[in-house]
This record gives structure tokens, C-alpha cells and sequence, in this order.
């Protein structure tokens, strides 16, 4: 027995260490997301308008989720969102890998390349936005400045003054932001592949597309995989750019579901209307993380 | 070596010249690849330094002055101390200063509340016996994942029951909540790489395991912290969304300041590029400065996760 008690004791201080230790972290999370996830789905099957606080919130059952599907503009919210997730994430990926295998070699100026990649990354989002909402001013922005002296357009483009203009506009402020981010995590993955690998493929025949497919795809996969992921989620919550570049604007063609959610809690101030596009934004989330999951890791177990 | 007379393996060896002038030709080629990126990833913000000392004047010019003629230091002399008198400007010029103090305060307090709790947190998970240990992991995850916008209202509703809108507390405790998960899931991925007999040894050489954690684990774990610490106030500094709902007089952030350059005559660019580039000093000079573990820790935690 007493062989047994020494190893009890001490795993019953270790349990009691763990809880001490969790304890601050669990409990600060727990008040920060835990309670108000719950809160939130609770006040989503209320009726609850600032604006009309004589009706008060009486319980609707799913009336808000409802509403929410058949309103208009939340269908387009959810359009120009899904416009926007494609668009980002499939040139931001693409156009990271490309640069990612161009630059995975020694040569001199490597390292500083590899430091200047993170300065897009590390300027707060909010200063992208008024950068980019400056470079395309109509009347005195560098791009029309740039393009006009270059003769490549006549007179000067109000880049942000249509729906889809604008938005391929939003586009390509957000390119400019995450895709050094994702080329840095692609490149950190590239350069784990040992080159004897590259040089056997290449003994037995294989051309370089032949290797990229069949070695350098294949065990970068996981790494592809994240950060596809990410960036999907990253771009289906985009607000921050949204409401400096553009503000939704214009006609509301650059309005995007987070933004949407936004002015409807905090502008009109429908708390319950607001609470279920968070919802339903997050189910969208949740139901794209797990698609990714499926068809990404899949194709590992061959 | 004057001799090459074995017959090549390859079917064709093109010639020397031919060879060195291709290779040649290719790092030509490749340079001037380097230097569109380097082109692409510095014009934008380049070209908002320039803005922000170019005067009124060669701002609002066509065709546009790339180099300024007379720079101008006005707008920063102006953002730190204070606007000239009879000088029409923003109002967000006069609270500048008290941003930058909010959101210094507010960063580091954050980054400190996650290193220590994160830290413990984390060690807890790897280290000692937790029940549904997978659970917390994953839940971790999903934290890191869930849209802040979808909790917003209820936190808006508890900071206002618990009078902590608008105050340093308030967003210290919000920000550590959203950083802490992806603080944790890095740290736990750090310590996975840490060996765990150091610990064992030191334990039964007589240190307790709180000994072993603060002595023997914490010391090498310097480039775990460094990374979530540059994580959690990069992204503190940054954040904006939060401070736009949460923030108003009292502890109004750099992110939001920045966006408050409008007057009656529309919005002064020349001094939103200011703020916007002093703004971005603090998250620049520490990513350039801890480069190194920032990409180690993006990408073994991404690895991980």
C-alpha cells in the first residue's frame, strides 16, 4: 500500500498544480468568450431594438434567423463576401507560392527580402485601409498619378466609385497585407524539403513541374493547408479594411457579412437581428473549417 | 582537366558559353524579380511616408510630386505637440498623444497578463494530468477561429453592467481573453519541443515542480516568449474593431484615432498618413527586431495547429 499511496499523493498535488495553473487563463476566457458565445445565442431569439426600447425583447424563436435569411441585403452581403473570400484567398495563395519558390534559394539579399516581407504583416490593418484609400484617391492618389504618367490611362479612374471596381479594389489592399505573410510560412515550409530529394527526381527524369507536383505539393500539403484555411477565415471576418477603405460603399457592393452585422447592431441597433448574422457568420465558418479539414486530409491517408 | 573525353551521360551538353551566358541571363532575370517584390511590398508605405512630409500644396497636386520639393516636418510636430495656434486641424490631432499612451499601456499589459497566465496555462496542459486534455485543445482552436463580432453585444452588455467601457482595465481584460488561446496553443507547441527529463532531473535532485517550471523550463524557453509576447502585442496594438466599440474619450486607440482625420472640409490626409506611420513605428520595429522568432513561431505553431 504504501508503494501505491507515494505515487497517489504526488498525482493528486500534480492535479491540484493543473487546476492552479489553468485557473487565471480558463477563467479569463471563459468570461471573455464562453459566456457571451452563450449570451449571444440567447439575446439572437429575442426581439431586441434599441430603437423601439418600448417593445422591450420578447422571445421569437428563430424569427430573427429567419428574417436575416430572406433579407435582401444580407443576401448580398453574403454575395459579395463569398466574391471577396474566392478572390482573396486564391491569388493571396497562388500568387505566395509563386513567390515562395522563386525565392527559395540562397542569394544574396535573402535575409532582408525575408525582413521586408513582414512589414505589410505587422502595419496595423486599419493604417492599410487609409493608405490604400489614399494611393486611389480620385483627384490626387498616387495610382492615377502612377498610371496617368505612364500613359496606361487617359483621364483619372475613381477606383472606389463602383460596386465592382471597389471591390476588386478591397482586393487588392488585402493582397497587399497578407500575402507576404502566407509567402513566409510557404517558404519556411519549402525550405524543410532536403534538396537531395529534388536532385534524385531529377536523375530519374522528372522535370521541374513534374517535381513540384510530386514532391515539393505533397509534403508542403499540411502547411498549404493552413494557410488556406486561415486565410479563408481571416477574409470572411474582414471589417477592418471594409470600414476605412470603403465603408460598405459604394451601394453597398463592398458591404460584406461582417460589416453587415456591424451596422445592424451598432447602427440601427437590432441586438437580436445582429446576434444571428454573428451566428449565422460563424456557423459559415465552422462549416468551411470543416470541408477543409475533409478534403485536405484526405488525400494524406493514400 | 584539359581533358573532358568521357562520353556525358546526357544526351547533349550545351556548351560552356552558352551555359554561363543562360545562367547569366537567369540571374538577371531573377533580380529583377526580387526587385518588383521589394518594389510591391515598399511602394505603398514608402509612398505614405512621403505623404505624410509633403506640404498641403504638392499633396494636392497634379501631376503628382513624387519627391517632395520642400519636406515638411509640420504634421509631426503637430501630432506631438500640439497644433500651432489659429491652426485649423482634426480633433483627433489634440488626442493623438493620449492614444499612443492608451495603447502603450494597454499593449503591454495585455502581452503581460498572457505571458504569465498563457505560460501556466500552457505547461498545465503538457506537463500534468488535466482531464479532456484534447478537449481543451481543441477548444483553444475554436476560440482562435470563432468571429469576435458574434460576442460582441454581450460583451458590450458586461462591460457596461461591470463600468468597465472606455477603461484600460476593460480592454486589458477583453484583449487577453482573444489572445490567450492562440498564446497557449503556441506555448503548448513550444514545450513540445523541450525535453522532458531537465525536469525530471532537477525534481529529483530535490526541486519541487513549481521549482522546475520557474528554474529549469522557463529559462530555455526565451524564444517561446519572445514570440507570444511580440504575437500578443502586435496584435493588441493593432486591433480594432474592439476599441471601436469599447473605446471612447478615455482610451481611445492608435487604430482609432487614425481614422478620425476628417474635418468639415473633408478628410486631411497629409496628417492621417502621419498617424497612420507613426502608428505603424511600434509593430514595425518589433517585427523587424524579432523577425527571426516571429517566423519561427508562425510557422511551428501553424505546423502544429
Amino acid at each position: 500500500m504504501a508503494a501505491t499511496r507515494r505515487p497517489s499523493r504526488r498525482l493528486r498535488e500534480d492535479r491540484i498544480l493543473a487546476a492552479v495553473l489553468l485557473a487565471p487563463a480558463l477563467l479569463i476566457i471563459a468570461v471573455v468568450t464562453i459566456y457571451p458565445l452563450l449570451h449571444s445565442f440567447w439575446i439572437s431569439l429575442h426581439a431586441w431594438n434599441l430603437m423601439k426600447p418600448k417593445e422591450g425583447n420578447p422571445f421569437v424563436g428563430l424569427d430573427n434567423y429567419i428574417n436575416t435569411l430572406t433579407d435582401p441585403i444580407f443576401l448580398d452581403s453574403l454575395r459579395v463576401t463569398i466574391i471577396f473570400t474566392i478572390a482573396a484567398v486564391v491569388i493571396e495563395i497562388s500568387l505566395a507560392m509563386g513567390i515562395a519558390l522563386i525565392l527559395n534559394r540562397k542569394f544574396i539579399g535573402r535575409g532582408l527580402v525575408r525582413m521586408l516581407a513582414l512589414l505589410p504583416w505587422a502595419v496595423p490593418a486599419v493604417v492599410n485601409g487609409i493608405m490604400w484609400k489614399w494611393i486611389l484617391n480620385p483627384s490626387y492618389g498616387a495610382l492615377n498619378g502612377l498610371l496617368y504618367s505612364l500613359g496606361l490611362i487617359d483621364e483619372y479612374v475613381i477606383w472606389l466609385g463602383s460596386p465592382e471596381l471597389a471591390l476588386a479594389m478591397v482586393v487588392v489592399a488585402d493582397l497587399w497585407k497578407e500575402t507576404p505573410f502566407i509567402m513566409l510560412l510557404l517558404l519556411a515550409a519549402l525550405q524543410t524539403i532536403p534538396k537531395d530529394l529534388y536532385e534524385a527526381a531529377t536523375v530519374d527524369g522528372a522535370n521541374v513541374v513534374q517535381s513540384f507536383f510530386r514532391i515539393t505539393l505533397p509534403l508542403i500539403q499540411p502547411v498549404l493547408f493552413v494557410a488556406i484555411a486561415l486565410r479563408t477565415i481571416w477574409a470572411l471576418k474582414s471589417f477592418d479594411l471594409i470600414y476605412t477603405l470603403t465603408a460598405g460603399g459604394p451601394s453597398n457592393g463592398t458591404s460584406v457579412v461582417g460589416y453587415y452585422t456591424y451596422i445592424k447592431s451598432f447602427v440601427s441597433l437590432q441586438l437580436g437581428r445582429g446576434a444571428a448574422v454573428a451566428y449565422i457568420m460563424t456557423l459559415f465558418v465552422l462549416i468551411l473549417v470543416y470541408i477543409y479539414y475533409r478534403v485536405l486530409y484526405r488525400k494524406v491517408e493514400y | 582537366m584539359a581533358t573532358l573525353s568521357t562520353p556525358s551521360p546526357l544526351r547533349h551538353t550545351p556548351g560552356r558559353r552558352w551555359r554561363k551566358a543562360r545562367s547569366a541571363i537567369g540571374g538577371i532575370l531573377f533580380y529583377a524579380l526580387v526587385g518588383m517584390l521589394v518594389f510591391a511590398l515598399l511602394a505603398p508605405f514608402v509612398w505614405m511616408i512621403i505623404s505624410s512630409i509633403s506640404p498641403p500644396t504638392e499633396l494636392a497636386s497634379k501631376p503628382i510630386h513624387w519627391i517632395p520639393e520642400h519636406p515638411t516636418l509640420d504634421r509631426y510636430r503637430a501630432l506631438f505637440f500640439g497644433a500651432r495656434q489659429g491652426e485649423i486641424v482634426p480633433i483627433a490631432v489634440s488626442k493623438f498623444i493620449n492614444a499612443m499612451k492608451s495603447s502603450l499601456i494597454i499593449a503591454t499589459a495585455t502581452t503581460l497578463v498572457c505571458i504569465i497566465t498563457g505560460t501556466a496555462a500552457a505547461y498545465a496542459l503538457i506537463r500534468l494530468p488535466v482531464p479532456k486534455k484534447e478537449g481543451f485543445l481543441f477548444g483553444m482552436l475554436a476560440a482562435q477561429m470563432m468571429p469576435i463580432i458574434v460576442i460582441i453585444i454581450p460583451l458590450y452588455l458586461m462591460m457596461q453592467r461591470l463600468v468597465l467601457n472606455d477603461t484600460w482595465q476593460g480592454m486589458i481584460l477583453l484583449y487577453s481573453g482573444f489572445m490567450l488561446p492562440t498564446v497557449i496553443w503556441i506555448m503548448y507547441g513550444y514545450f513540445q519541443t523541450l525535453p522532458e527529463e531537465l525536469e525530471e532531473a532537477a525534481m529529483i535532485d530535490g526541486c519541487s515542480r513549481v521549482g522546475a517550471l520557474l528554474r529549469v523550463v522557463l529559462p530555455i524557453s526565451g524564444p517561446g516568449l519572445v514570440a507570444i509576447s511580440a504575437f500578443a502585442f502586435l496584435y493588441t496594438w493593432n486591433e480594432f474593431f474592439m476599441a471601436l466599440i469599447f473605446t471612447a474619450s478615455r482610451t481611445k486607440t492608435i487604430p482609432v484615432i487614425v481614422t478620425e482625420f476628417s474635418t468639415q472640409a473633408g478628410i486631411d490626409y497629409g496628417l492621417m498618413t502621419t498617424a497612420g506611420v507613426i502608428g505603424s513605428l511600434p509593430p514595425l520595429i518589433l517585427a523587424f527586431l524579432l523577425q527571426r522568432y516571429i517566423v519561427a513561431g508562425l510557422t511551428s505553431g501553424a505546423v502544429k495547429g
